[in-house]
């Protein structure tokens, strides 16, 4: 058996939930921009005033006793979420059929609620308590009870097989008379709410059997299947089960949020890091267990500490130039590459992170929230070169970033650019590249020793910062360097350039230089006896030529 | 033994040792950078993972996409000054910080640490609350940061593992920075990759790592200036001419013997 809790006026029920004491008062809602508001929606006491919906807002200020209320979709949201949870509090399958309809299974609900006749009434009553006029209907199908509710005021029960002489009094207007109608054939997840086009074919239906004659359900369910279906096509068929009350479909129940968060308050602030790593394990414990229990790992970690609020970050200087806070919260987000499922990991990068940013002042709140995600799949090879583990690798990374900084370890990516030192550093994964190669067909060889090009690129070894020197020029050519490196200056033994370079001429930081390679004599070797002849070492030589400095580069190696 | 991505290298050495470290020494423009940065494109093109521990952050990245280098196969540790040093010890009230250098974890106090490394305690004081000029790798102490950044990492990625080739780049290191490193740590190294298929390899001026190393290739720069009367814009860099000599190969029992090859810049065509 399917129930159906129905709100009608759901903008006016909206508003007198957050203001009972307008229910005895004529009210009506206003949407639109001012001065263009018009009237949506009215109650009881309104409408025998003579105020309608379609009414402008001057018009419906010329009644006194009218209360006037702008629309609130706060307070609609409000209202179906309690509708929601009045549902669900009697069936864990409910579908979210409009922001005014709800349509619950009742199967197996019996023994544990009572009868279909106290089930109907308890939701009635726990609707009422949640400030909310709603009509219950029980049926053996979700339409039947879908069109009971809309149609019959207060608690209604179609026994099973009945559903057409119960619902046989009910107008044809019920069938079209909202748009959630529509909503509840939703297929895709998105709401047709307010279609054009949906309102424009149903009003011509409903033209069509007026003129027919058709004024109630019962009519329309005796009219013949196959001429219905020849003047109004398959609509017309569809119509006419719900008249009957043949029709039914599947339920789409309402799927939660998966939220995986886990919270501690400690009995006192925390100052160490190391009773909060205890909590942290603990926490983390937690979760992973949770998320296992779905099938589900996590990408993405995130840690909130509140601070204790009797600390005086003011005057602190290192806390304020150390820490990211707002309100005395202290936030973390770890970003993993791939989705991973150990908490002895994630509490190892944890305290890494937080030994590089502690939070620098006392916690008295810790809260750590997972978000879920797939876990990943991967397939292993016996011939596959080696590569390495996803969560040692992070944890290498993690130490290595506290050895050398943040930014200065991981994986190159060129710009597109021609500036000198066009590149930047993204973090290293193992997985992505394994599977970009498999895209690209390229597979990995287990040993090569036949496959090599002729000749190797000869590569430059660059000096981070470049070398300043101080350069001799003779004809504007370099002839003499001067550098604080002992080996890296003398005679210009062979020069070759200038080759001139810039850029970025539109942009603040442009660029123009001149590049020189250069052969100084190695002065490293200059006392080997062995040697006969002086080698020479190969330098990049560039002249700035907008800060006018010159620089050695790098070494040609 | 695996391809170095040089075919006169592979005929001389027979590629290069898993499971093994490799040293190649040698002064500036004797093709050290050439060798590495062919080591690595060989290795990422057979879809084995990289690290290179970069004592003095010296790559350059055109050069690596020139040389066939894979990057996102590349994890590039750039050492320098710019590191963190963080008080991982609870907070103290202000006015009590103290000064102390950490060694391989382990905190000890400046005096000692400078009479290891043979440098003044004040000049380790000084550096530990000052900084330096990175680009000043004169500066002991200086190196001495560089080079405990580039063990530590080193020690981290071989405990990792999963790496098919792990370069320490130490070519610009000051000789006398790069010969404190005690032998210990070599055999430290040579221990964590024997029976893995991670090949380590050293890069640096001269060899340092004694018995430790399975191979040693001293190359050499056989570039000679020779004065033209060309305008200096007509001429052009085409490559470098490098000779290899195998100092040292305990694998195979060849005798020693040296070759000559040639480098092409990118450009040269």
């Amino acid at each position: 058996m399917f129930a159906c809790i129905y709100v009608p006026n759901f903008p006016v029920a909206a508003a007198l939930r957050t203001e009972p004491d307008l229910q005895a008062r004529a009210m009506a809602i206003l949407e639109g921009k001012p001065p263009l508001e018009k009237i949506i929606a009215v109650n009881k006491q309104a409408a025998t005033l003579g105020i309608a919906a379609g009414m402008t807002k001057a018009q419906a200020e010329l009644c006194p006793e009218l209360a006037l209320r702008p629309r609130s979709a706060l307070q609609e949201s409000a209202a179906h979420a309690a509708l929601l949870d009045c549902a669900q509090s009697f069936s864990p399958c409910v579908e979210d059929t409009a922001c005014d309809t709800v349509l619950l299974d009742l199967a197996g609900m019996e023994s544990l609620l009572g009868s279909l006749p106290e089930i109907s009434r308890a939701i009635f009553a726990r609707a009422t308590a949640l400030g909310l006029d709603a009509h219950v209907a029980i049926a053996s199908n979700p339409d039947a009870a879908l069109l009971a509710a809309r149609g019959f005021p207060g608690v209604t029960l179609i026994p099973a097989g009945r559903e057409a002489e119960q619902l046989g009094s009910l107008p044809v207007e019920v069938l079209f008379g909202c748009r959630t109608l529509r909503d509840f054939r939703r297929v895709d997840g998105s709401s047709r709410e307010g279609h054009p086009q949906n309102e424009s074919n149903d009003s011509d239906l409903l033209e069509t059997l007026d003129r027919w004659g058709i004024r109630n359900l019962r009519a329309l369910a005796a009219l013949p299947e196959v001429a219905l279906s020849e003047r109004l096509g398959q609509e017309g068929l569809r119509l006419q089960k719900l008249a009957r009350g043949t029709a039914s479909h599947t339920l789409v129940p309402v799927e939660e949020p998966l939220v995986f968060e886990e919270m501690v308050e400690p009995e006192y602030p925390i100052v160490l890091l190391e009773p909060l790593a205890f909590l942290l394990n603990r926490l983390l414990e937690q979760l992973c267990a949770r998320l296992a229990s779905r099938a589900l790992a996590t990408q993405e970690l995130r840690l909130a500490l509140e601070l204790d609020p009797a600390f005086d970050f003011e005057s602190d200087s290192l806390f304020n130039q150390q820490s990211k806070i707002s309100n005395q919260k202290f936030v973390r987000t770890l970003r993993l590459p791939l989705p991973m499922l150990d908490a002895k990991v994630f509490l190892k990068l944890l305290q890494l992170d937080l030994n590089a940013h502690p939070p620098g002042a006392p916690i008295v709140k810790i809260h750590l929230a997972a978000e879920p995600a797939r876990p990943r799949s991967a397939q292993g090879g016996l011939f596959l070169p080696p590569l390495p583990e996803p969560e040692k690798l992070e944890l290498t990374l993690a130490r290595i970033a506290g050895l050398v900084g943040e930014q200065k370890a991981g994986a190159l990516e060129l710009l597109d650019t021609h500036r000198p030192e066009g590149f930047r550093m993204q973090h290293f994964m193992s997985e992505v590249s394994r599977k970009t190669s498999r895209k690209n067909n390229v597979e990995p060889a287990t040993s090569n020793l036949t496959e090599e090009s002729q000749f190797a690129v000869t590569a430059l070894r660059r000096f981070r910062p470049p070398l300043r020197v101080k350069v001799t020029l003779e004809d504007g050519q370099p002839v003499h360097l001067v550098c604080r490196k002992d080996d890296v200056q003398g005679r210009v033994l062979w020069k070759a350039g200038p080759w001139r370079f810039s850029g970025d001429w539109w942009e603040r930081e442009a660029w123009s230089r001149d590049e020189w390679d250069i052969a100084l004599q190695n002065n490293t070797l200059q006392n080997d006896a062995t040697r006969n002849e002086a080698p020479i070492a190969l330098y990049r030589l560039v002249h700035d030529l907008l800060g006018g400095g010159w620089f050695i580069e790098g070494t040609y190696d | 033994m695996v391809s170095s991505g040089i075919a006169a290298l592979d005929a001389l050495t027979g590629g290069l040792p898993h499971g093994c470290l490799t040293e190649i020494c040698g002064p500036a423009s004797s093709g050290r950078t050439t060798v590495l940065l062919s080591a690595l494109a060989a290795a990422t093109r057979r879809g084995e993972f990289c690290a290179l521990v970069d004592a003095s952050d010296a790559l350059d990245p055109h050069s690596a996409a020139a040389a066939g280098v894979e990057l996102k196969r590349l994890l590039w540790v750039r050492c320098g000054e710019n590191s963190p040093r963080k008080d991982n010890s609870p907070r103290r009230p202000r006015g009590t910080e103290k000064s102390e250098i950490r060694k391989d974890g382990c905190p000890i106090s400046a005096a000692h640490f400078a009479a290891e490394v043979g440098i003044s305690s004040q000049a380790v004081l000084n550096f530990d609350h000052k900084q330096k000029d990175p680009s000043n790798e004169n500066n002991p102490c200086a190196s001495e940061h560089r080079l405990e950044q580039v063990l530590r990492a080193t020690d981290l990625l071989l405990e990792s593992g999963g790496f098919g080739l792990i370069v320490l780049d130490l070519a610009n290191l000051p000789l006398q920075s790069a010969r404190r490193i005690p032998l210990t740590t070599w055999f430290r190294f040579r221990r964590a990759v024997e029976h893995t298929p991670t090949i380590l390899v050293a890069i640096e001026q001269q060899p340092i790592a004694g018995s430790c190393s399975s191979l040693r290739l001293q190359l050499g720069s056989q570039n000679h200036s020779e004065e033209t009367m060309d305008p200096t814009h007509t001429r052009l860099l085409t490559g470098l001419k490098i000779s290899a000599e195998m100092i040292r190969s305990r694998l195979e029992r060849k005798p020693a013997r040296s070759v000559i090859f040639e480098t092409r810049t990118a450009w040269a065509g």
